[in-house]
C-alpha cells in the first residue's frame, strides 16, 4: 500500500475562522451557563430532587459514550489489521479524545460543587462505579494520547498495535463503566440491568461512527481535499450494522422487561403512555435514531448519495441524544415502588410521575461541552497532521486499480 | 475427706456448694471488670466515637399515626434548620416526609413518615465517589458536606427518595449540622442529639407516641423487644438491605 503524507489543514480561511468563532460563541454560552448554575445554584435549572440528573447529563452521558466509540475506526485499523482504515486513525484518536473532554467538562460543571474537583480526584471509594469511572475517563485520554503518539511518531510505528490494543480494551471497559451507572442502580425499575453495559457498549459504536463520519465528511469537504466515496461506503455500512445492533439490543431490553410483571410499569410508561418520554423513544429514538438512519444506509436509492451519508449519521446524532434523555430523565421520573398494592400520595410527589422541563442554563451547558469537542477537533487539526492529504479511492484502496484493470 | 469432715461443713457449706460458689466468685472477678466496662462502653462519652455495640433504630407505628398530623415533619424542620427553602415544591429540601397510603383492594388507609432508613447496607453509601455517604458503626448513615461533590448518585440510588440536594444558598444553620448550597443532605437521626443519649426531635414530637428510638442490638430496649414479638415491615425488604427503620401496621 502506498505511504500516504499527512498535513495539518491551512486554517486562515475565513470560513474557518467563522466556524472557530461559532463553537467560540457556544462554548462561552455554556461557561456563562456553568458560572451562572455555580452563582445560583441548580435551583435556576429544570433539575429538582425527584428528577436529579437532567439535560447536562443527557449531552455528557451521550459524548462520553460517542468517544469511546469515535475510536472504533483506529481500532479496526490497528487491533484487527484492516490496512484501509489505517489513514483514518490518527482523526478517530483526535476526536475520541474531543468527545471526552467535552463530555467530561459538562459533567463536572454540572455538580454541586465544581470547586471540589480536587476532592473527587483524591478521596476514593472504590467500591462505587463512579469512582472508577473518574480513573476510566482520564486514563482513556492518556491511553488515546500514546495510541495516537505510536501512530504518528514514524519511529514508534511498530508499537501501534499494543497501543491500539491497550486503548480498545479500555474503551470496552470505560463503556462497561458508564452503562454500570445505570446497571448497578437497584433501586429504579427502569434500571438495574447487567443488559446497560453491553447496550452502551453498541450505543457507542453507532454513535462515535456517526460522529467520525460527519466529522470526515465536513473536514474534507471543508478543505477541498479529496475524500474517496470507498472511504464513505465502508464507514456507512458500518454504520448500518451498528444501527441495527442498537435496535436489537433495545428491543431485548424492552421484550425481557415485558416478560416480567414487576417492570410492566415501566414498560407501559416508555413504551405506550408516557407522553414525551413514549413520543421520544417511538419517533426520535426508534424512527429518527433508527429506521430512518438504516433507509438510508442499505436501501439502494441512497447508494450513491453522500448527503444522503450525512442526514443518516445526523439522525443517529438526534436519535441518541432522544435515547439518552428517555434513560436518564425517563428512568427517573418514574415514581420508586415502595409500597405494593397502594395507591401512594405525599407532598413529595410519591407515586406520581415527576416533572422536568430542562431549562436554558442547562441546553447550553450541553451545547458547550459539543463546542469543546468541535474545538479540540478543529483546532487539533491545524496544529498537528491528523488528515491525509488525500482519501481519494485510489490513495486508501488497494484493490480499486485492479478492479478497474478488469473491467 | 472423711465422712467426719463433711458433716463438720453441714453447718456451713457443702464440699460441693463450697467449690461452686468458690468458683462463681472467680469468675465473677475476672469478669466483672469487662462487664462493667462494657456498660461503660455503652453510654460513651461524647469524645469517644461511635461503636458497633449500638444498631440504633426507629419503629414506627402506623396504627397510631394520624393523617394529617405532620408534628413530626415540622419538629424535624426546627431542630435541623430546613424547609425554609424558596425554591419550587420538587427543589425543596425534604429529610422527613409523610406519606399517605391507601390499599388497592380494601381501601384501607395508612399515613407514615419516610425518611432516611439507615440502611445497614446502604446503597447510597456505596455508590458515592468521594466517600462522603458513610455509615457510623452504630449504624446512622450521614453525609460528609466537607467532601461532597453534588452528584447526586447516592440521590440515584436511594430506595426511598430520602435524599435531597440543596439547590440554593442556605444559611450553614448550627455548628452540629452544616448545611450548604449544592450538597446534598438528608435525615441523620438526630445524631447530635443520640450522641448526648436524647431521642430523635421526630420521637419527642409525637403525641401519639406512635414512634419508638432505641438501640436495636440491646434486648432489653424497647425497641428490639417489641421487634421480636410483633410482626414490622421493613421498607423494600427484597432489597436486603436492612433497614434500622421499621414500620408496624402497613
Amino acid at each position: 500500500m502506498k505511504v500516504l503524507d499527512y498535513s495539518e489543514i491551512e486554517g486562515r480561511s475565513g470560513s474557518y475562522i467563522g466556524w472557530l468563532a461559532l463553537l467560540g460563541v457556544f462554548l462561552a454560552l455554556g461557561g456563562a451557563a456553568a458560572l451562572t448554575m455555580e452563582h445560583y445554584g441548580h435551583a435556576i435549572t429544570g433539575m429538582n430532587n425527584q428528577v436529579v440528573w437532567g439535560m447536562p447529563h443527557v449531552f455528557a452521558v451521550f459524548l462520553i459514550v460517542a468517544a469511546s466509540g469515535a475510536l472504533n475506526v483506529a481500532s479496526i485499523a490497528s487491533v484487527f489489521g484492516k490496512s484501509f482504515y489505517k489513514p483514518l486513525a490518527p482523526l478517530s484518536g483526535l476526536l475520541a479524545i474531543a468527545l471526552l473532554v467535552g463530555g467530561l467538562a459538562v459533567l463536572v460543571l454540572d455538580l454541586g460543587r465544581p470547586d471540589r474537583l480536587i476532592v473527587a480526584m483524591t478521596y476514593y471509594n472504590f467500591k462505587s462505579i463512579f469512582a472508577w469511572n473518574i480513573i476510566l475517563y482520564t486514563g482513556f485520554i492518556a491511553v488515546v494520547y500514546v495510541y495516537l503518539w505510536m501512530m504518528m511518531e514514524r519511529r514508534f510505528n511498530a508499537h501501534t498495535k499494543k497501543a491500539g490494543v491497550a486503548a480498545f480494551s479500555w474503551r470496552l471497559i470505560l463503556t462497561t463503566g458508564t452503562g454500570s451507572i445505570f446497571g448497578f442502580l437497584v433501586a429504579r425499575s427502569a434500571y438495574d440491568t447487567a443488559l446497560m453495559a453491553p447496550m452502551f457498549i453498541i450505543m457507542s459504536l453507532a454513535f462515535g461512527t456517526a460522529i467520525y463520519l460527519v466529522t470526515i465528511i465536513a473536514a474534507y469537504r471543508w478543505t477541498g481535499r479529496e475524500l474517496g466515496f470507498s472511504v464513505i461506503a465502508r464507514l456507512r455500512s458500518l454504520l448500518g450494522t451498528f444501527v441495527a445492533a442498537v435496535l436489537l439490543i433495545v428491543a431485548i431490553y424492552h421484550l425481557t422487561n415485558l416478560y416480567i410483571t414487576q417492570k410492566h410499569d415501566v414498560e407501559r410508561f416508555i413504551l405506550a403512555d408516557g407522553g414525551v418520554y413514549t413520543a421520544l423513544f417511538w419517533v426520535g429514538q426508534v424512527f429518527i435514531g433508527g429506521v430512518l438512519p438504516l433507509w438510508l444506509c442499505w436501501h439502494k436509492r441512497w447508494q450513491s448519495s453522500v448527503t444522503a451519508t450525512v442526514v443518516a449519521s445526523l439522525f443517529v446524532v438526534l436519535g441518541g441524544l432522544a435515547q439518552m434523555y428517555v434513560i436518564i430523565i425517563g428512568g427517573q421520573v418514574l415514581p420508586l415502588e415502595m409500597f405494593p398494592g397502594f395507591d401512594v400520595t405525599s407532598g413529595f410527589s410519591d407515586g406520581q410521575v415527576a416533572r422536568y422541563t430542562p431549562s436554558v442554563y442547562e441546553l447550553f451547558l450541553g451545547l458547550g461541552g459539543v463546542a469543546i469537542a468541535g474545538l479540540v477537533v478543529s483546532v487539533g487539526v491545524k496544529i498537528l497532521r491528523f488528515l491525509p492529504v488525500s482519501l481519494a479511492d485510489s490513495a486508501v484502496d488497494p484493490h480499486v486499480k485492479s478492479a478497474a484493470g478488469k473491467q | 475427706m472423711s465422712e467426719h469432715q463433711e458433716q463438720e461443713m453441714e453447718g456451713g457449706l457443702s464440699r460441693r456448694q463450697f467449690v461452686s460458689a468458690g468458683a462463681a466468685v472467680a469468675v465473677g472477678a475476672v469478669l466483672a471488670p469487662g462487664v462493667f466496662l462494657h456498660s461503660v462502653a455503652q453510654a460513651r462519652s461524647p469524645a469517644e466515637g461511635a461503636s458497633n455495640y449500638q444498631r440504633w433504630g426507629l419503629l414506627i407505628d402506623t396504627n397510631k399515626c394520624r393523617t394529617g398530623c405532620d408534628d413530626c415533619v415540622s419538629a424535624c424542620k426546627k431542630e435541623n434548620g430546613w424547609g425554609n427553602e424558596q425554591v419550587r415544591d420538587e427543589q425543596k429540601v425534604q429529610w422527613i416526609r409523610k406519606v399517605d397510603l391507601k390499599e388497592h383492594h380494601t381501601g384501607r388507609e395508612v399515613s407514615l413518615p419516610m425518611m432516611c432508613q439507615h440502611c445497614a447496607e446502604p446503597p447510597c453509601v456505596d455508590v458515592c465517589p468521594t466517600g462522603a455517604s458513610f455509615k457510623r458503626a452504630d449504624g446512622i448513615v450521614l453525609v460528609d458536606k466537607h467532601i461532597c461533590i453534588g452528584c447526586r448518585y447516592c440521590m440515584m440510588a436511594c430506595p426511598y427518595k430520602a435524599r435531597s440536594f440543596v439547590h440554593e444558598d442556605v444559611i450553614h444553620g448550627d455548628a452540629y449540622m452544616p448545611r450548604g448550597k449544592g450538597t446534598v443532605e438528608s435525615c441523620t437521626l438526630c445524631v447530635h442529639r443520640v450522641d448526648k443519649g436524647q431521642n430523635p426531635a421526630c420521637v419527642e414530637s409525637c403525641k401519639e407516641k406512635a414512634m419508638t428510638f432505641g438501640d436495636l442490638n440491646d434486648p432489653k430496649s424497647e425497641i428490639a423487644q417489641r421487634v421480636s414479638q410483633y410482626a414490622t415491615r421493613q421498607i423494600r425488604a427484597d432489597l436486603k438491605l436492612n433497614p434500622g427503620v421499621r414500620y408496624e401496621g402497613i
